[in-house]
Order: structure tokens, then sequence, then C-alpha cells
């Protein structure tokens, strides 16, 4: 084989693409479609809750496309991360769509299901045994860590998904996986190098997000030779050039020479970019060096309470000019008519737009805040109820708080809605963060093998 | 004085890169302005130091990618993304202390 032609038609699935863009690719006749579902960047709230940050209706719509077009090629479909954190409850959320859409179009599909979860006892066992460290700046990992941590997830390498493509199914469904596997594992099942293969997917895996103009909503086509790879945005609105590729590769990484995944890193510091006609840049010399051990990143989120919040703002300069002075007086009054609640069991926070609201700490024009100032009471607690009541008091409090030199005596904010307090539910963080050393890169992703049939 | 920055740049924007850190990328209209600010030095751990407020320790690395004729700044983030009390999930609006850059 001199090439493999793969289309990527979403930077995530659920995210859309045209229909014009997607047939402008299946008229190429790829060799597989292949799609990642997920990300870390909704924060930890998805993992930790078992939750898709994706609309189920369009994940729907954009795997229907994908499976009714593999299905006439006959090409694989690949869909990496599925449910976008790619725990077992996202992979099989994900089955389910996949099961209503095989029902209403009729199809029948042989699909390998990857999962990608791991125990908490097998992680504590690891623990123990010295074979998790930390994947810097995250801290070192306490027992009590991965005991609080609610689901846990690994990124799976290609090994698995080349296994599961053995089995000549229609779908690879897998749970979390390095972004560029899914796009990566058939074309090294075929027998293409690994760093050119794992490049191509580093660039399909956010589909025409690297043409310009970018979108996240576009397809795009790789194609992968033996000494190279092309890409080819297949929208005609679109074009992939030098710049905007290479620029790509600098995309949500630290270092765009050296990408670490799982087994190894992509190295890019031999890599060329050439532009080889208006619309396509050729990419080669990217090279995989394998690592001495196989290690795979852990992810897990934990609980850390419930959130309440109320949105309100203060236009008052005589307010605006002491608002640190007067939200810690607030608080403090919060503190002691609540003195019955363990200090430890919640947490009142003010985000202040116009302010410091989107730097914190890293504001250097904080002390220049705008004429007006939106503020979010936000309330953590070990109960919902408790978030609640200490919100609605907060709130209230700092309503009519009577500060020094206050010359609007009959209320200090602009509260937003009525009601003024919304329940924002349970609150998670990342707890786990770090790389777990493994013998053998398939041990934590079993394949199951399974027909899905419409007519049943 | 320089020209400002946003002059010779064409891209200033930042990401998460996982949720520990925060990546800072400044893509170059034209590889002259590119090797003029790489060659001066311009982006050095002192200057995001100062316009982030942040010790040098928690710079990461700041890295010349010549291909893309761009720099790329990561740092710690000061909060975890998502954690209670941080202010942006994706890291996607803290590149406003970059755009004052003279160069």
């Amino acid at each position: 084989m001199e090439e493999l032609k793969v289309l990527s038609p979403t930077a995530i699935l659920g995210y859309g693409f045209p229909e014009e863009s997607f047939q402008r690719g299946l008229e190429q006749h790829p060799d597989f479609i292949a799609v990642d579902a997920g990300s870390t960047d909704p924060g930890p709230y998805y993992l930790g809750a078992g939750v898709s940050f994706t609309d189920r209706q369009a994940v729907k719509r954009d795997l229907k496309l994908m499976l009714k077009a593999g299905k006439k090629l006959k090409i694989p479909v690949l869909v990496g991360t599925a449910g976008g954190s790619g725990a077992n409850e996202h992979l099989y959320w994900t089955e389910d769509i996949i099961k209503e859409i095989a029902r209403e179009e009729n199809l029948e599909l042989k699909v390998a299901v990857i999962e990608a979860q791991i125990p908490k006892e097998e992680i504590l066992k690891k623990y123990e045994e010295g074979k998790i460290e930390p994947l810097a700046p995250a801290g070192e990992l306490s027992r009590e860590d991965i005991e609080e941590t609610t689901r846990i997830v690994a990124q799976m390498g290609v090994e698995p998904i080349i296994d599961a493509l053995e089995n000549d199914v229609d779908l690879v469904l897998a749970g979390r996986a390095f972004d560029p596997t899914v796009f990566a594992a058939p074309c090294i099942k075929a027998g293409f190098p690994k760093g050119l293969a794992l490049h191509m997917g580093k660039i399909l895996e956010c589909a025409s997000i690297a043409a310009t103009p970018g979108s996240g909503s576009d397809c795009m086509m790789g194609t992968l030779r033996h000494d190279c790879f092309i890409l080819e945005a297949l929208n005609p609105k679109r074009k992939c050039t030098v710049t905007s590729i290479a620029a790509h590769t600098l995309y949500e990484k630290d270092d765009p020479y050296r990408l670490h995944g799982p087994g190894g890193i992509i190295n890019l510091e031999e890599t060329e970019f050439t532009q080889i006609d208006e619309r396509r840049v050729k990419v080669s010399g990217s090279k995989f060096i394998p690592s001495e051990e196989y290690t795979i990143k852990l992810e897990g989120a934990k609980k850390t309470g419930y959130r309440t919040i109320s949105i309100a703002g203060t236009r008052d300069p005589i307010m605006i000019n002491q608002i640190d002075d007067i939200l810690e007086a607030v608080k403090d009054m919060a503190k002691n008519n609540f003195s019955n609640i363990k200090s430890d069991d919640y947490q009142i926070l003010f985000a202040l737009y116009g302010k410091d609201g989107v730097m914190g700490k890293l504001e250097p024009l904080k002390d220049k805040p705008s004429h007006e100032i939106g503020i979010i009471i936000e309330v953590v607690a070990k109960t919902q109820e408790m978030a609640n009541t200490i919100c609605s008091f907060t709130r209230s409090s700092l309503l009519h708080y009577g500060y020094p030199g206050r010359i609007a005596t009959a209320g200090n904010l602009a509260l937003r809605y009525s009601p003024s307090d919304i329940e924002a539910g349970e609150v998670y963080e990342f707890s786990i963060y770090h790389l777990l050393t493994v013998e053998d890169p398939k041990e934590y992703f079993p394949i199951t093998v399974k027909t899905i049939k419409g007519s049943e | 004085m320089g020209i400002p920055i946003t002059e010779v740049a064409e891209v200033i924007r930042s990401k998460n890169s996982g949720p520990y850190e925060l990546t800072m990328d400044i893509i170059f209209k034209d590889f002259d302005s590119y090797e003029n600010v790489k060659q001066k030095n311009i982006i050095n751990k002192k200057l995001i130091s100062s316009l982030y407020q942040i010790p040098e320790e928690d710079i990461i690395s700041i890295i010349n990618f010549d291909p893309a004729k761009a720099i790329k700044i990561t740092i710690k983030r000061p909060l975890v993304a998502g954690a209670v009390g941080e202010s942006d999930v994706y890291g996607a609006q803290q590149h406003a202390p970059l755009l004052g850059i003279e160069v």
C-alpha cells in the first residue's frame, strides 16, 4: 500500500460539520473515518460526574452521517475518547446513541468497544508498588486522593486499537485515548511509520482548526505516505498553509518539538512543512522515539461539594473603591452567623468582573477597576442545602451592608435574576493527572466485539 | 521605544496545556520580525515574570519554534483548571498582558 487516506469530519464528535465538506471527503475514497470525541478542557466535572460535555442530539447527528458513510464505502469508523471523557459511563452513553441510530437506519454494525476505566483498587495497588509518578506540575499522589476520586481513566495508545481492528469491524468505539491514536492506529497497522502517523493524527484530531480560516466544525483529509503526509481542508473556503499547520503543532502543547504520548514521544526537530499547492501542505521528518518504559496517563476527578451562585453588579464608585474590604467584612458576617458550621465545610468566593474576574492572581490591573463591577457570589459547601443557605445569607448581607461613607442606602447590589440564587449542583476537581508504568500497553483496555443490529 | 508587538504578530493566544499548565503562543507575521525578537531575546523569563507577577520558577519554558515563526511560553497555572476559585477553565483569556510588549 502506497498511501492511506483518513477523513476527519470534526474537531470533537458533536461539534458538527457541513455535509458538503464531508461529501467532498467521501468522493476521495478515504480508507477510514476517524474522530476524537473528547478533551479535558471543559474541566473536571464531566469526568467526575460521568456526564458528556457534548449534546446527545449533536453527537447523534454527526455519528449517523459517519456510520452511514462508513457502511456505504465499506470502511471502518473510529471514535476516540467516547462521550467526552472516555470513562465507562461516557462509552456506554455513546453506545446507546449508536444502537438508536442502528434501529432508525436499519444498520447492522460489527463494533469493537474498548474500555479505558481502571478500578480504584487496581490504582491503589499500583500506587503501593510505586508505579505511579506525577506529571509535573501536578503534585505527588496520596492514598486519600485515589480513594476520593470518583472514576479514573487512562489514555490508551495505538496498541489496543490495532488489536480491535484485527476483528474486521465497522466501528471502533474507544474510551479515553491519546487524541492522535484513532487516526494513527489503522496507519501503523498497515505498516506506515509511527512518527508520521501520530503527527498526522495530532493535526487531524482537531480537523479544520489547523486550516485557515480555522474551524472546529469542518472536515479535513489526511493522506499518509511512507515518507510524508499531506493535509487538505475539504471546504474550498479554507486552506492548509505552512503557517496554519505549523502553528497548529503548537496548539495546547507545552513543547512543540516533543509531543509526549503513551510509550514515547513524537519528535519534530527534523520536521519540514512544505506548501505543495495553494491549499495543501506536506509534512515530513517527524519521528517516534519509544521511551524506555511504557507509561500511560491517568486522569481522575473527585467531588469537592455543591455550588450555589448569585449574579449581581455594582455601579457605585464609593463601593467599588473599597470593594475588597466590604467583601471581607461580609465573609466575616457569614462566618459569625454560621459559627455552628465547621469552617472547612464551606467556602465563600466572590468573582469580580471588571476587576480581576478573568485573570485572578495573574491580573496586573486589579487595582484599576472599571466604573461598574460584576459580582458573582459563590458558595461551595458540603451539601447543596448548606450552599443555598450560606449563599442566601451572603447575598442579603452584601445587599444591605453599611460600608463606611455609603450614600446609596437602599441596597448595594443590582441583582440580575429573580430568583436571585442559582443551584449549580455538584462540584468536582482534578485529583489525578499522573503517569502509570505498564508492562503491557493493552492490559487496561479490554476489547469486546459485538454486533449491533437495527432490526432487533 | 520599540513598536507594539501587535503590529508584528498575527496571533497572540493562551490555552490550557493539560489542566495544570497555561501555554501562550506568539506567532509572527513574517520571519524577519520573528528573527528580530528571537535574536534580541525580548521574550524572556524576567519579562514574563513581571507581566504576570509570578516567580520565574513558575515559568516552565519559553521555546522558539522556527517552522511556525512562533514563540511559546508555558507557565504553571496558579490554580488547576476547574478548581474552586479558578476563573478560566479553558485558559483561553490569559494572553492580554502580552499585548503590551514592545519589540
